[in-house]
């Protein structure tokens, strides 16, 4: 389960283009971009359309809704994370549609409490002087 | 423009030594596998003025070696670079560009011995947004998908373990295989997990070597000669989906696979009934499952079955990874070269598991985690039709 050992795993460092979506995250919120041209929600950060190319796109604030789209666990610990082994790595799709990795949080690390679809929402955990957002179950499911 | 059986592949060495090679450096292994392959195609190093070259610069090798080369390649897209190379040449020899070109692979991937150092790098995509989740080399990106692709499939923890059990069978007859005994599901279920679901059996090895082809116009190999017959460059394909694993379109398929092979199977005009020998890039156990449904071998989901009834085992309709591949006979970083060489010891009738009458090899590579892929489908003068 999580430690206080966050400070000492890999933290992101934002580019010009990915600087709103971590200024974002300081604040609580998971920011993602849609496209005005086509009207798809996408991820990662990045100023034009990966489905039709437009530069035409907005920033929203995602409602941090997802399901577990799939995972691993690994038993081999990355820096920072040797409390925590075995510990899942995983992929969410979010409501809006785009997936991103994350890890889930508040679960127990094993295939049988981590179920495929399951329903979960976004929470924060630091990483150096950034802030990720990590899932965990939802609470009014 | 087709480029089919413009060009051939008529020389092929991987280094003495294979495995534990603490005692030279990657780009010694390099050149030492550069000089077995143009031995092999009964050539001098004077007659190569074309270079490619993955993991290490080709100008490095090729200056190493005493060339100055007038066609350079450092395509470098993990362990399929070397199929992309050959594909480039066979265009570029078509063109007029070069004439005889060689693609070298050394990696000192077990001992580290002259090996550039692996640099994160935090601004980076990956670094951005899957480092800070604990990510940790390929065993925790590669396998994201095989979840959600057994709870699309049904695909069974049994299933995979068979991947690795099928390959053994191969490696048993092949000598210069780093593990040859006999291994059983249940062994391979036994083994440690590594990052559930996929254990330490389903993972490839981590060792040591190299090796190197040389590639000339189909005219050249019937003009001059070698000592081998040529190997027919019959159809190629390349492709690119995505440097993160966590933005594949769909975790249960490679993109990349499907465009490749589609690209290659149309250059050669053959389908998949036509190959007599596959080679499926096998860094994780679920890459020949997802290979060979995605090249069209087997239907979707077909191919964990297909695999553990025995159809790619010795004997079986579909021999795959005849080598043992990289769970069994060796894996260096950028396994790609093996598959090729493999692919080509089998249409020279000179491989250690030999099957019986192979015209037609394909060779699937893979770069990265589901990144990138390369296709070759080689083939015998009689396959070329010349």
């Amino acid at each position: 389960m999580p430690t206080d050992d966050h400070q000492n795993k890999p933290a992101p460092k934002p580019t010009p283009e990915t600087e709103h979506y971590w200024e974002g995250t300081k604040l609580g919120e998971l920011r993602i971009q849609r496209c005005r041209e086509c009207g798809q929600a996408y991820f990662y950060p990045r100023p034009s359309c990966p489905h039709c190319f437009s530069t035409d796109v907005s920033w929203e604030r995602s409602s941090g809704r997802a399901r577990l789209h799939t995972y691993l666990i690994s038993h081999r610990p990355a820096p920072g994370f040797a409390d925590e082994v075995p510990y899942a790595i995983a992929v969410v799709e979010l409501e809006e549609g785009p997936r991103m990795m994350t890890n889930i949080v508040g679960v127990e690390q094993t295939p049988e409490s981590l179920v495929l679809d399951m329903a979960l929402e976004v929470a924060f955990e630091p990483r150096g002087d950034q802030s990720v957002p990590v899932f965990r179950p939802r609470r009014d499911s | 423009m087709s480029v089919r059986a413009q060009s051939t592949i008529v020389g092929a060495a991987e280094t003495t030594r294979i495995g534990v090679v603490p005692d030279v450096s990657a780009l010694e292994m390099h050149a030492e596998s550069a000089r077995l392959a143009v031995e092999d195609a009964g050539m001098l190093m004077s007659d190569v003025d074309g270079v490619a070259a993955a993991g290490l610069s080709p100008i490095a090798v090729a200056h190493y070696l005493g060339i100055a080369p007038t066609y350079v390649d450092a395509t470098t897209v993990g362990g399929c670079s070397f199929l992309l190379h050959v594909r480039h040449a066979a265009a570029a020899i078509a063109a007029g560009l070069c004439e005889v070109v060689l693609i070298t692979h050394g990696e000192s991937g077990r001992s580290r011995v002259g090996m550039p150092p692996r640099v994160a790098d935090p601004t980076s995509p990956q670094g951005q947004f899957e480092a800070p989740y604990g990510t940790l080399g390929p065993p925790t990106m590669f396998p994201m998908g095989v979840l959600r692709y057994m709870k699309e499939f049904g695909l069974t923890h049994e299933q995979l373990a068979s991947v690795p059990v099928a390959q053994r069978k191969w490696a048993a007859n092949v000598p210069r295989a780093m593990f040859r005994e006999p291994l059983t599901v249940d062994d391979v279920l036994a083994s440690r997990l590594i990052a559930y679901p996929m254990h330490l059996l389903e993972c490839c090895l981590v060792t040591d070597g190299g090796g190197a082809l040389v590639v000339t116009s189909a005219e050249r190999a019937r003009s001059l000669p070698g000592p081998k017959p040529p190997v027919y460059v019959l159809g190629t394909g390349e492709a690119a989906e995505t440097p993160l694993v966590s933005q594949m379109e769909d975790f249960t398929t490679s993109k990349a696979f499907r465009l490749s092979s589609a690209s290659a199977f149309a250059e050669a005009g053959v389908g998949p009934q036509d190959v007599d020998h596959l080679m499926v890039y096998d860094a994780f156990a679920h890459l020949p499952i997802y290979g060979l449904e995605d090249l069209g071998f087997v239907g979707r989901g077909e191919a964990g079955a297909f695999i553990a009834e025995g159809h790619t085992s010795p004997g079986g309709s579909l021999p795959m990874n005849t080598n043992g591949g990289g769970l069994s006979y060796t894996h260096t970083g950028m396994y790609g070269m093996f598959l090729v060489q493999e692919s080509i010891r089998q249409l020279r009738r000179e491989a250690s598991a030999q099957v019986p009458n192979v015209e037609i090899s394909l060779a699937q590579g893979v770069g990265g985690m589901f990144m990138a892929a390369g296709t070759l489908i080689l083939g015998t003068a009689a396959a070329a039709g010349v």
